[in-house]
């Protein structure tokens, strides 16, 4: 906790004040080799049996909603899907838009909070990013299978497809396309890359065998050396400097797909950065609802602590609080343009049949996550594990509430409707959860969860002049030398 | 036992922290040892310094595979667009006052380029992926990814020598070293 040990260094002139110490990221003083042990001892010993309680009900789920639920798409068409109806995008493109928001919260952690310096990510970006992939795969689904024939799935490439036309560029659809793709891409190229010297740690600890072998080839036979990690951070700065920017173009071009279109309810400047807060917002509820069970199941306590949960508790708060200004200044801006037309897409989200959407959005998103504003409901799992569950169901309807309140009453009053998804859709969506959670079930398995070369580096013996501070506690007198010295030679 | 020929890779040692790590570093360093390295479980922040290397120039690929990106959407974009297959859509124009709608693909491929070379960039700068590597046969070096810090000067530096380089190495705080020998 925050108590003042020593005072500011030497180089300071003037009045000396108390420096606070910062409050540890790993507690109990472990040492490298007991984070190698607990982390690999993830992986390595047998899985508990709480893991196989939800690892084969959820697999089961999956197998029957997306693999079942897929398999009588194709073979029956879409019209098991309710394409019929006007409102057709409504539950696929919720379902799509929830998902790939999900995903942003690790892209967040793992690249905003590293070009930050916030060092308290390195214990839970790992984890994260796999969720953040595994929520790319879920999503990927619905667009993909909506188009109707999927085997022409490929007319979205950028290749002219049978009849030689080509794709339009100007469409928010390809931008999506295009967006989500390299999203996918490049964040499967951060998670695996971050992992490589944590694979090597693995390999290193098998006997020899078929696990040597195969956690040798992925970890690309690491070796750890400094002319290896002195390339290894530059990559990894310029992977978080690409994901940055690119997690904010992914989801503000997902909004792309409503804000360019001339329709009430969605054709407002709003959309992308209320998009992407809401985007962070869900994903960091998903992270909390994941991590919460999986640090007690593993005993983790030690490397994700309360101050993670602390920290992440307060993102939600934040992110909520944008959210709801959005909401709140969507409605002002339908009341101050004056326009008939958007004013009236308000009033029915909001008094029409979906109020009851509407309202579950309201209070999940901006209600339920301001108990965060006090220090006991961020301290109590409980509270935060309801409040992120509140958070994922809230974040779903909003996506409903945009998308259907607005296609049930679109310019023809002879296409209005309310609408309901059919059985099949609600399968393939159940069995997307399924299939979300048996993936991060496996992945706790095999990979390994928790970043195990960053988190030692936070220790703070891991710097390397940690023995002079410790052997001379001189308030870094010596180490700020040091460094200037360095300086001088041009060494730095 | 048997009747391959070994080659000599080099001198392993150990050193107790990662302060230890730093200061032998810099003694190796201005040793004027070439073909070495220092060892860790966690990338060591100015240990760059302390070997004497430089930046690393993982930036410049990166800026050019990302400018190949922009052009390649760019040239996409446009060819097919304006060029050989101009198609109206909600009457956007099919000239060059199209080219802002283009910019959002532009952005993601510049992105999709420049990780690609990022992923391929560095694989080419520390050459892997490897299937082996002389130092896997040493007894203690898979603690290097657990919590070992070490030194390896490696045989085919001009300035090592059998005796001279293990007693530096001891000499500087170095502890259990280790004649690693590869395979011929």
């Amino acid at each position: 906790m925050a108590s003042t040990t020593h005072t500011a260094p030497e180089t300071h002139t003037g009045v000396k004040l108390p420096v606070l110490e910062r409050e540890k990221l790993i507690l109990s003083g472990r040492s490298y080799h007991w984070i190698t042990e607990r982390i690999c001892g993830v992986v390595e010993n047998r899985q508990p049996f709480l893991w196989w309680l939800l690892f084969i009900p959820s697999a089961l789920i999956a197998m029957i909603g997306v693999g079942g639920g897929l398999t009588y798409l194709v073979s029956t068409g879409v019209g098991v899907w309710g394409m019929s109806n006007r409102v057709f995008w409504g539950f696929d493109i919720t379902n799509f838009v929830f998902w790939i928001g999900i995903g942003h919260a690790g892209t967040l952690i793992s690249a905003v909070l590293f070009l930050t310096r916030q060092n308290w990510r390195t214990s839970i970006n790992r984890a994260a990013e796999a969720m953040t992939i595994f929520a790319v795969i879920c999503a990927g689904i619905f667009p993909a299978f909506h188009v109707g024939r999927v085997w022409f799935a490929w007319f979205l490439a950028p290749v002219p497809n049978a009849n030689a036309i080509w794709q339009n560029f100007k469409s928010p659809l390809l931008w999506d396309v295009f967006a989500v793709s390299t999203y996918f891409t490049i964040s499967l190229i951060f998670w695996y890359l971050g992992m490589v010297p944590d694979l090597a740690t693995i390999r290193d600890r098998c006997k020899p065998g078929l696990r040597k072998i195969l956690y040798g080839i992925f970890s690309l036979g690491w070796r750890g050396g400094n002319r290896q990690w002195s390339h290894y951070e530059m990559a990894y700065l310029l992977l978080a400097s690409l994901s940055t920017p690119l997690v904010l173009s992914v989801h503000s071009v997902v909004s792309f797909d409503f804000a360019t279109s001339v329709v009430p309810g969605w054709h407002t400047t709003i959309f992308p950065p209320y998009f992407v807060a809401g985007a962070i917002f869900g994903g960091f509820a998903m992270v909390l609802t994941i991590m919460i069970p999986a640090r007690f199941i593993y005993g983790l306590q030690d490397l994700i602590t309360m101050k993670h949960i602390d920290n992440m508790a307060k993102i939600i708060l934040l992110t909520g609080t944008i959210v709801g200004y959005a909401y709140l200044m969507e409605l002002f801006v339908a009341f101050y343009s004056g326009a008939i037309y958007e004013m009236d897409a308000f009033k029915f989200r909001i008094a029409g049949p979906y109020w009851w959407a509407y309202a579950a959005m309201m209070s999940c998103n901006v209600l339920s996550p301001q108990v965060f504003w006090f220090k006991a409901c961020r301290e109590n799992l409980w509270v935060i594990m309801i409040v992120a569950m509140c958070v994922n169901v809230g974040m779903w309807f909003e996506r409903f509430v945009i998308i259907c309140t607005t296609l049930s009453r679109m310019w023809l009053p002879g296409d209005w409707k309310t609408y309901s998804p059919s059985g099949v859709e609600m399968m393939t969506f159940v069995g997307t959860i399924g299939l979300f959670l048996a993936l991060f079930m496996l992945f706790l398995r095999f990979l390994p969860c928790i970043n195990i070369a960053e988190v030692k580096w936070t220790l703070l013996e891991s710097d390397p002049h940690f023995d002079d501070i410790h052997d001379h506690p001189d308030h870094g007198v010596t180490k700020e030398a040091a460094y200037q010295h360095e300086l001088a030679q041009g060494k730095i | 036992m048997s009747t391959t020929r070994k080659r000599v890779y080099g001198y392993l040692a150990e050193f107790k922290s990662a302060s230890a790590l730093y200061k032998a570093a810099e003694k190796v360093r201005d040793s004027g040892f070439k073909k070495w390295d220092c060892y860790s479980p966690y990338p060591i922040h100015g240990l760059d310094g302390a070997m004497g290397m430089k930046r690393s120039i993982l930036p410049w690929f990166v800026f050019f595979g990302g400018m190949t990106g922009t052009a390649t959407a760019f040239a996409l974009a446009y060819t097919t667009q304006v060029v050989i297959y101009p198609t109206i859509v909600q009457a956007k124009p099919a000239n060059i006052f199209t080219v802002p709608a283009f910019f959002p693909i532009m952005f993601e491929l510049t992105i999709l380029f420049s990780g690609f070379t990022t992923l391929f960039g560095l694989l080419a700068l520390i050459q892997l992926p490897r299937l082996n590597h002389p130092l896997f046969a040493s007894r203690q070096f898979h603690r290097a990814t657990d919590d070992g810090f070490f030194i390896a000067i490696e045989a085919r530096d001009p300035k090592f020598s059998p005796n001279a380089t293990r007693d530096m190495l001891s000499e500087i705080g170095g502890a259990n070293i280790e004649l690693v020998e590869e395979e011929d």
